[in-house]
């Protein structure tokens, strides 16, 4: 893990950075969407719901949220024996490449881990090419399941 | 999904040039560890050397060295310059015009799709970290192997 970066879970303090972190990358605000996330992985069932915020190690008095990690166990979906989903990930993008993105993942691995799974999961878009990258470069390959999906009529 | 057997000796050869940084080796180097000919492989080192993703360094030592950016290099990169993946990238031709044509073309569309993602997903560093995790998973099962030969009775 970066020494640069420390890990912890988020609190609502941190939520107006998730917000404008998000929308600066997806260019879409979002903020209840972030606050019904933050009351669902922030404050209930933490012992299988981790929402992680990644923050400036060396510069306490710098309070910028540099990045944030969202996941949690999940059991028998589909006969799935209980894992570790990640299903959301971002990383400031001045700060990428600088080790956040690995230390958000390992923290989340290590409390997967504490939970009592040995898998971690996750669904990238096909073009998704930074993510997709990130993930195989953290060691993720195909696992057994695949995503299908069809239109509404 | 088959890959030319150039393609494989281009992504064998990027793997060893960036095993170590700057690291320099001799088209017969590569070819001995891989069990090819220094001919086939010269061959694609010129193809890598063109497209930048190899140099060439002359005189007493000298030998290839790898030019491209290992954590940007993708396997989809070096496939392309040896595999002509323009009919799996947009592929819209039917064949059979036929909606049981048009349906195998979709099914088959999907497979190309996803083989492309996953080739372009993977770059030469994230492959020499695969290449550590299977010597690591060749050495215990190495050890493995030895340890029950060891408490097989002997005649």
């Amino acid at each position: 893990m970066s020494d640069d970066v420390r890990v912890r879970r988020v609190q609502v303090a941190d939520i107006p950075d998730v917000v404008a972190l998000d929308a600066r990358i997806t260019k879409l605000a979002k903020a209840e969407y972030w606050n019904d996330a933050f009351r669902r992985y922030g404050k209930r069932r933490l012992d299988e719901r981790f929402f992680l915020v990644a923050k400036n190690r060396l510069d306490r008095t710098d309070s910028r949220v540099l990045g944030f990690i969202i996941g949690e166990v999940r059991a028998w979906e589909f006969g799935s024996m209980p894992c570790g989903w990640v299903f959301a990930l971002s990383v400031e993008p001045a700060m990428r490449l600088h080790g956040v993105g690995s230390a958000l993942l390992e923290a989340v691995s290590g409390e997967f881990k504490k939970a009592g799974v040995g898998k971690m999961r996750t669904m990238v878009a096909r073009d998704a090419r930074l993510p997709l990258l990130f993930f195989r470069s953290e060691g993720m390959m195909a696992g057994p399941y695949i995503q299908l999906e069809k239109d509404i009529d | 999904m088959k890959l030319q057997i150039s393609t494989q000796l281009a992504i064998f050869a990027a793997l060893e040039l960036t095993a170590r940084e700057g690291r320099q080796l001799s088209v017969a180097e590569i070819g001995e560890k891989f069990g090819v000919s220094s001919h086939h492989l010269a061959k694609v080192m010129h193809v890598m050397g063109r497209a930048g993703l190899v140099r060439s360094v002359r005189g007493a030592g000298g030998g290839y060295q790898f030019a491209g950016n290992a954590r940007r290099t993708t396997l989809l990169d070096v496939a392309q310059l040896f595999e002509d993946l323009s009919s799996v990238e947009q592929d819209t031709r039917v064949v059979d015009e036929t909606p049981e044509g048009h349906a195998l073309r979709e099914v088959l569309n999907e497979i190309d799709a996803i083989a492309l993602a996953t080739l372009g997903s993977i770059t030469i560093a994230t492959m020499r970290k695969l290449v550590d995790r299977c010597r690591v998973g060749d050495g215990r099962r190495l050890k493995a192997a030895l340890s029950r030969r060891k408490d097989q009775p002997r005649f």
